[in-house]
């Protein structure tokens, strides 16, 4: 030690890093390093606080729709005509829950084992794919079609959206069930054709059977329908 | 010499004490400079007890060092940020060969004796 003036300078500095120590430790404290988690958590239960509030407001709209009912129900007889003019507008709408003869398709991702180098893609049911088969089966004189509940409108979008499709702004994932009111036999066959539809998805391995029960139950589209930019064209 | 670690603790220590006990606070964008620059000067503090050990002390040399290293180290973060380069990461490695270097040669004078 060449002065004695070394020991105060290197004491000073120490207290300098010091200083600068618990300033950053302060600091570091304030923001958690798992912040990256904890945005995930966050962002996960928004979620399910939003999945709740849609449900509840998926019942309150039943509700509200049986009051209606019954409010229409209650009118006088001299509502009768237009009460079943209203039933049938629903019904053509798409509405209304509809049973009667018809075919259940259910299909699902193929179970062949991918050999090296294949494209994954082509085993899986694509929006396009159901697609075509809601289009064929539309084709082939069904009255109501579901797929997997979600009940097929003039204004339904079925769409690619990531891992999964999007029905109704619902998301689905396979299996698909796809549910059509019609005759059962030309539905059926409509899909079976040679070279149709099933045949070039059995191509690929995508698994899929049809059911044709006695009866076979659509349900009703439980969203809003709204009109924001259309509206009717008076005639004369 | 044991009068000087003791000292060096102590200061630390104090140090310590005084920045949580005191309402100074940097802001969290910053506080990546500041890191690097908390490397610089314990690198500078380690150098400075190495060369008290060699007897090579100089007060001069050891104060600037500390200062400009600690300030040059924030400063080459700083402008690496606003390159788009992670030049805070040559600081990062350049001070940490120098601590362990440091370290390593302080034990070896405490295993001398």
């Amino acid at each position: 030690m060449k002065s004695r003036s070394g020991y105060l300078t290197i004491a000073l500095v120490s207290l300098v890093l010091g200083l600068m120590l618990a300033v950053q430790f302060k600091v570091t404290q304030g923001s958690p390093a798992d912040f990256g988690t904890r945005r995930t958590q966050d962002v996960v239960s928004e979620l399910k606080q939003v999945t709740e509030e849609r449900d509840n407001l998926k019942i309150e709209l039943e509700e509200l729709r049986i009051s209606l009912n019954k409010a229409i129900a209650g009118q006088q007889e001299g509502y009768e005509a237009l009460v079943e003019e209203l039933n049938k507008a629903r019904q053509s709408a798409g509405l209304l829950e509809m049973k009667g003869p018809g075919i259940i398709l259910t299909l699902n991702d193929s179970n062949k084992v991918l050999q090296p180098g294949e494209d994954p893609n082509l085993y899986l049911i694509h929006d396009e794919d159901l697609l075509m088969v809601v289009n064929e089966l539309k084709a082939a004189g069904a009255e109501a079609i579901s797929v997997n509940g979600q009940r097929v409108l003039a204004t339904t979008e079925i769409r690619c959206a990531g891992p999964i499709i999007q029905v109704n702004g619902n998301r689905i994932a396979p299996p698909f069930v796809v549910t059509a009111i019609g005759d059962p036999n030309s539905l059926e066959s409509s899909l079976n054709l040679k070279g149709g539809v099933l045949e070039s998805l059995q191509f690929w391995g995508i698994q899929t059977s049809i059911e044709k029960p006695k009866e076979v139950i659509v349900p009703g589209y439980s969203g809003t329908i709204k009109f924001k930019y259309a509206s009717p064209v008076k005639e004369g | 010499m044991l009068t000087l670690w003791f000292l060096a603790l102590l200061g630390l220590l104090a140090g310590i004490l005084l920045g949580l006990n005191s309402p100074l606070v940097i802001p969290a964008i910053y506080s990546k400079y500041m890191s690097v620059a908390i490397l610089a000067a314990l690198d500078s503090v380690f150098g400075g007890l190495r060369s008290s050990m060699e007897d090579t002390f100089d007060n001069l040399v050891f104060i600037t060092g500390f200062f400009s290293n600690a300030l040059l180290a924030a400063l080459l973060a700083y402008i690496g940020d606003h390159l788009g380069v992670e030049l805070y990461m040559a600081a990062i490695v350049a001070f940490g060969v120098r601590i362990f270097q440091n370290l390593a040669i302080i034990r070896r004078h405490f295993l001398k004796k």
